[in-house]
């Protein structure tokens, strides 16, 4: 049974010989080699044809629907509350590579999937809280004092008193005046009014504790299992920390991901977000040109934009480039540096008027006529 | 056949003594036409520069107009200025070297490094930006020279082009000239320069070419009267000023005059490269018009690059207006007598096309030939003097272009060109009138109407060209999208309306009808039966070889499967071996899974002709079916129409209670949100499920034959949507993304109260379309509309330049001949295309091979085992369609 498989082995993907073999298991025999010579052929049919120009059909498949695409940022209400930008917007960002997306968020998977109360108890740790949302902050103008009220209800079971203050003390860099239960006095010396907004300012936005940057933290199910889904991104810490699984957890910002997990996690994370931006809004794009939209933008390692801060601008070719965009400074530079354009591309030769290097133009020799 | 002729392209930096060199003329006149309207020795249109009157010789090559390609002249600038295009580099160059021995200001050590690593490496650019940045960063600190001990100064630029010392002291050019003169090659090297082709003095400009009058001809206006190019009127005011401030130096006038002057030759010279430099005016024309000037020849989309090199225009073309043609097949276009009298395709005399050919040119009319081609190349037009004279001297090796006809091949193309179907080859049919004509299936691929759409069509010269875009683009080729495997040239609205009408369970035809809808489509058949199935004929057009069992996706949206296999709806199609036992074709049948399968199964030859076909089987169905559009179809009975207000109603009332609830402080916040946030988030969607209620309420009520409901159901056109804006409620109307509230502060309209935010102050609109819109309705839904319309005009743009950076970064990647994905300079984009180095046109959905067609095949459809004897095809007789050898 397994050798009639085993033929197939090197001209097969895997996944399609396991396919096989689990819809096939009824089966006699004889039908299943039948069934696997013949999809052995129509696989070899499938294959692309050399000098396909695929990255056009890609740019077409991706462009198309583009036009069709909202322009609304649909920000479509996660099971929690949290949105998450789709659309056209989405698609331009990514293909940018922002630094910052409009709606970073990230999945956070747990190492206790199916404990709620636990996640539930981790997401709150995670989120962000400065001092203002968990003490009251009151300026005495007229004592030029600042009073600090702790509501010990919100930060119970996470962190103390005490250490809160200390944080406080630490971003202001000043001993509390006064410190009485859950409440502390500062009173900065300082004349100016000014002064002591600024204090009350930066005692506000004083982390007290989570991670900075996870504005929100929502519990979420998904697949049977409870999911943290939060607002803002913060992968390092995040992976780091106690309870989660560092496994699965992921940022939907590339750059992002790039710098903390590495190139080929960023090609992926790419890649599912394209995906999930065109499945979201009913677009129909074989996978195939999400990849190879995704390998271009990854493909020296780094994480390259479509446009003439990425890709476009870092091409070889002179022509190709100042006929993008820029065109007054690719020239310039190409005639100090001397630089060839060995016409390689497809602008350049269009340029120059000469059939282009893809399609039938890949092929380079040609039959003579045989002149008598 | 074009071999490749250049191989590549050098960019190099024209040195002065290059300019001299290929300079013919120095010019000194700053004038172009003397009085007597002759070009002035000496002066911008002098003849040795070019010609562009008609009759005049030129004086250096001694052609003639059109012929004579112009030749440069150089403007020697009695003092020098810097290139614009430079100034950057130019500060970097000063501000890292020494002032007194132009060497880079770091130790001989570093140099020595970063010469040794750009030496090793194939010097990549990044390599060569680091080396500059880093010596940039470095240099920075220096104040005095590792070399010559020398003081450095500090060097400011104030923009755009004046340069100065320690704050204080100005460097002027020349003095700039001498100092970029004594950095040594080797360093320049480091400096980002290659001083093969350019050497860091050449920034400072000391001639100036001045470019062939063909590049800057000058019109000649009604009147008679000259008018000049821009760049003609730029190199008047350099000529000028050079002179002048020649004279002054020569008159020993004071050195502030004369800085001025420098000055003001630096900005002409400016200008004259770049006219939009910020920090210096624009020069302008006299009638006030900034002058276009180098660089913008160059840039955007209509400069030289975009406009004239990567998009040519090109000969044998045509454009006009569009429209539908049923008779015509999917893979034809109907081309006006007109146009194929002009458009020609050029015929290779053979000894055995030579006698067809000599009888083409004999005709008089229309088809026959426009112009022979002598084998030594010259051309010649064929009038009704000389046609039997050409006759006569015809023979092999000779060229005949003759006159469009029916078969040719050509390219045709509607804008946006979005994606590859928007340029596809259809065969001719040359027609008589002066529009384009298609048939409605190939519309959908180029997302043309008829409103007044126009197209263009090209005709290929070459016989590699022809086959090429035979082979490779003819729409039969391109039926299904690369995109997702779909059908993309498909029948629409009324050709989908009657496939529903007559495939629809219970519909019947008699004998001389069947007759009728069968020669429509060109099959002969005897017809034994006094009645026949909708479903029987459709049948006629499915080939044998197809077995397809699937839920219709548009009839059977909103049931479960249990209720469709009960065929409601008529939803559930089964086919076996070509002929429909159950179901009712909707949109996604005719323009989707059948269609695919015809593809798949059958090739692009049968899937043309299934299209053409079903385009003309149907459209004649509709005519014996008949389909209209009334006002009755969208009536409701009165009781349904009270329930529906009641609901808007009720509604309102509880938009009502939110806002009471709201106002007094006790609306439940959603997290995350602020309770203004909550509240408007709560009523938009009380709202909207009322107007899906009535939604639904309406669909029960309207009757199974209600026309529009029909077309709804199959998909031609509208949706239930439509029909509920028209019968019940219009609904909700937005303003990006928000209910109204828009002109006034607290108020949509002067209507209503200040802080009314009830369903009808904001944009809740309770009639509909069929009783017709209250005024301050109407408004809203103006307003609505009006938003609606900015926001596809911005969307255009945005998505309109994803596309072009899309295509620009994507362009030149294809599969090498090893299956992996390459960029043009050979960097490997993937090792096999997609992972798996499968084709997407070529799979099924994002899989290279759809398995349960496999297991299908050999369990269930077992093909002979529902072979049954068709009672209605009997000799079935396909008339050839014109196009197929």
């Amino acid at each position: 049974m397994a050798d009639i498989f085993e033929k197939y082995q090197e001209t097969l993907p895997e996944k399609i010989l396991t396919e096989i073999k689990g819809a096939t298991k009824s089966l006699k025999t004889e039908s299943i080699k039948k069934i696997l010579e013949q999809v052995h052929q129509d696989y070899e049919k499938a294959k692309v044809e050399i000098g396909d120009t695929v990255g056009i059909a890609a740019a077409h498949s991706m462009g198309e629907p583009g036009t069709q695409m909202s322009m609304r940022t649909f920000h479509y209400a996660g099971i929690a509350e949290l949105s998450l930008s789709t659309g056209l917007p989405r698609i331009i960002e990514l293909v940018d590579v922002r630094k910052t997306p409009e709606t970073p968020a990230m999945w956070i998977y747990t190492e206790f999937p199916k404990d709620k109360q636990k996640t539930i108890e981790l997401a709150a740790k995670l989120e962000e809280v400065t001092a203002e949302q968990i003490a009251d902050i009151v300026e005495d103008f007229a004592n030029k004092k600042i009073e600090i009220i702790i509501h010990e209800d919100k930060i119970k079971g996470i962190t103390t008193i005490e250490d809160t203050l200390k944080a406080i003390e630490k971003s202001i860099r000043k001993k509390a005046n006064k410190i009485e239960a859950n409440m502390a006095i500062f009173e900065p010396k300082t004349v100016s009014l000014r002064a002591l907004r600024k204090y009350t300012n930066k005692i506000k936005e004083t982390k007290i504790y989570g991670i900075p940057g996870i504005k929100k933290a929502a519990v979420v199910e998904k697949n049977n299992e409870y999911v943290i889904q939060t607002e803002g991104t913060n992968l390092k810490p995040v992976l780091e920390f106690q309870g989660v699984d560092h496994k699965r957890t992921i940022s939907n910002n590339p750059k992002e991901v790039e710098e903390v997990l590495g190139i080929e996690a960023a090609r992926s994370v790419l890649l599912n977000e394209l995906k999930m931006v065109l499945d979201t809004q009913n677009f129909k794009v074989n996978i195939r040109h999400l990849m190879l939209l995704a390998d271009l933008m990854t493909q020296d390692g780094t994480i390259k934009a479509i446009g003439r801060t990425g890709i476009s601008g870092e091409k070889e070719s002179v022509f190709a480039r100042a006929a993008f965009e820029e065109t007054r400074n690719h020239i310039l530079n190409a005639a100090i540096k001397g630089t060839k354009d060995k016409l390689q591309g497809v602008t350049e030769n269009i340029i120059v008027g000469q059939p282009i290097p893809v399609g039938t133009g890949t092929v380079k020799l040609k039959m003579t006529h045989n002149k008598k | 056949m074009i071999t490749k002729k250049i191989d590549s392209v050098n960019f190099r930096f024209t040195s002065p003594e290059v300019i001299r060199s290929f300079s013919t003329i120095k010019v000194v006149t700053p004038d172009t036409y003397s009085e007597d309207g002759f070009p002035l020795e000496g002066g911008l249109m002098d003849l040795r520069l070019g010609v562009i009157d008609p009759g005049l010789h030129c004086k250096t090559c001694g052609a003639r107009m059109t012929v004579c390609p112009g030749h440069f002249g150089h403007i020697e600038l009695i003092r020098p200025v810097i290139h614009i295009g430079y100034v950057k580099h130019i500060l970097i160059l000063l501000k890292a070297t020494c002032k007194e021995c132009g060497k880079i200001l770091l130790t001989p050590e570093e140099i020595e490094e970063y010469k040794q690593l750009l030496l090793k490496e194939e010097t990549t650019e990044a390599a060569e930006e680091m080396t500059l940045q880093n010596i940039k960063e470095k240099s920075k600190k220096v104040t005095k020279c590792p070399h010559c001990k020398a003081k450095q100064d500090d060097i400011k630029l104030d923009k755009p082009t004046n340069f100065w010392a320690n704050e204080s002291q100005r460097l002027l050019p020349s003095q700039i000239r001498e100092r970029l003169e004594r950095i040594p090659d080797d360093e320049v090297r480091l400096l980002g320069i290659n001083p093969e082709a350019a050497r860091p003095e050449w920034t400072i400009l000391t001639a100036l070419p001045v470019p062939p009058v063909t590049t800057r001809p000058s019109l000649t206006l009604e009147t008679g009267e000259r008018s000049e190019d821009d760049l003609t009127h730029k190199l008047v005011d350099i000529i000028r000023i050079n002179q002048r401030l020649s004279d002054n130096i020569s008159a020993g006038a004071p050195q502030l005059i004369i800085e001025d002057l420098w000055d003001l030759l630096q900005y002409h010279v400016t200008t004259y490269f770049y006219n939009e430099q910020s920090g210096i005016p624009p020069a302008r024309h006299r009638t006030g018009r900034a002058l276009k000037t180098l660089f913008q020849r160059l840039q955007g989309k209509e400069g030289r690059f975009r406009h004239n090199l990567s998009g040519k225009r090109v000969n044998f073309s045509a454009r006009t207006v569009i429209s539908p043609d049923p008779e015509l097949s999917a893979g034809e276009v109907g081309v006006p007598q007109e146009i194929a009298e002009i458009l020609t395709v050029p015929e290779h005399v053979t000894e055995h096309n030579i006698k067809d050919l000599k009888k083409l040119i004999k005709n008089t009319q229309y088809p026959t030939v426009n112009y022979i081609i002598r084998p030594d190349m010259r051309k010649k037009k064929i009038t009704e003097l000389n046609r039997d004279e050409v006759i006569e001297e015809l023979t092999t090796g000779y060229v005949v272009e003759r006159q469009l006809i029916d078969g040719d091949v050509v390219v045709f193309n509607r804008q946006p060109s979005l994606h590859k179907h928007s340029m596809m080859t259809h065969l001719v049919k040359v027609l008589p009138g002066k529009t384009f004509r298609i048939n409605d299936a190939a519309a959908t691929p180029y997302n043309a109407d008829y409103d007044g759409d126009e197209m263009n069509m090209h005709v290929p010269q070459s016989e590699e060209a022809k086959t090429e875009a035979k082979e490779l683009m003819s729409v039969k080729k391109q039926i299904l999208s690369v995109r997702h495997n779909q059908p993309l040239v498909v029948g629409q609205h009324d050709h989908v309306s009657g496939a529903y009408l007559l495939t629809k369970e219970g519909q019947e035809f008699t004998k001389e009808q069947t007759a009728r809808l069968l020669s429509s489509i060109g099959i002969k058949s005897a017809l034994g039966k006094p009645k026949y199935t909708g479903k029987e004929i459709f049948s006629m057009i499915i080939p044998n070889n197809m077995n397809l069992e699937y839920f219709s996706k548009k009839l059977a949206a909103g049931l479960s499967p249990e209720e469709a296999k009960k065929q409601k709806h008529d939803s559930y199609i089964v086919i076996r071996n070509g002929k429909i036992i159950s179901g009712a074709m909707d949109s996604n049948s005719v323009a989707g899974s059948l269609l695919k399968a015809v593809y798949k199964q059958n090739g692009p030859e049968q899937a043309m002709l299934y299209i053409d076909r079903a385009t003309k089987l149907t459209l004649e169905s509709i005519m014996i079916t008949g389909l209209t559009s009334s006002l009755e179809f969208y009536k409701i009975p009165e009781k349904t129409q009270k329930e529906i207000n009641k609901v808007v109603k009720d509604a309102e009332k509880q938009v009502d209670e939110l806002i009471k609830t709201y106002t007094a402080g006790k609306l439940e916040r959603s997290p995350g949100k602020t309770e203004k946030e909550t509240l408007e988030d709560t009523i938009m969607s009380v709202l909207n499920e009322a107007w899906k209620d009535s939604e639904r309420r309406l669909e029960e009520v309207l009757p199974e034959d209600n026309h529009a409901l029909i077309m709804a159901r199959c998909g031609s056109r509208g949706n239930l949507t439509n029909v509920n804006q028209m019968a019940s409620v219009i609904g909700q109307q937005a303003v990006r993304g928000k209910r109204l509230l828009r002109g006034y502060k607290s108020k949509s309209l002067p209507h209503f109260k200040e802080n009314d935010i009830s369903a009808i102050s904001r944009g809740f609109i309770e009639s509909n379309f069929v009783k017709g819109m209250a005024p301050l309705e109407y408004y809203f839904a103006s307003m609505g509309g009006r938003d609606a319309l900015m926001d596809k005009g911005i969307q255009t743009g945005v998505s309109g330049y994803l596309q072009r950076r899309l295509i620009n970064a994507l362009l030149d990647i294809v599969v090498t001949s090893d299956g992996s994905v390459r960029d043009s300079a050979g960097n490997v984009i993937q090792f096999a295309y997609g992972e798996d180095g499968t084709s997407p046109e070529k799979g099924e959905g994002d899989n290279a091979i759809d398995l349960s067609n496999y297991v299908r095949g050999t369990t269930v459809f077992e093909r002979e085992e529902y072979r049954e004897d068709r009672d209605l095809a009997v000799d079935i007789e396909i008339e050839t369609e014109g196009f197929e050898e």
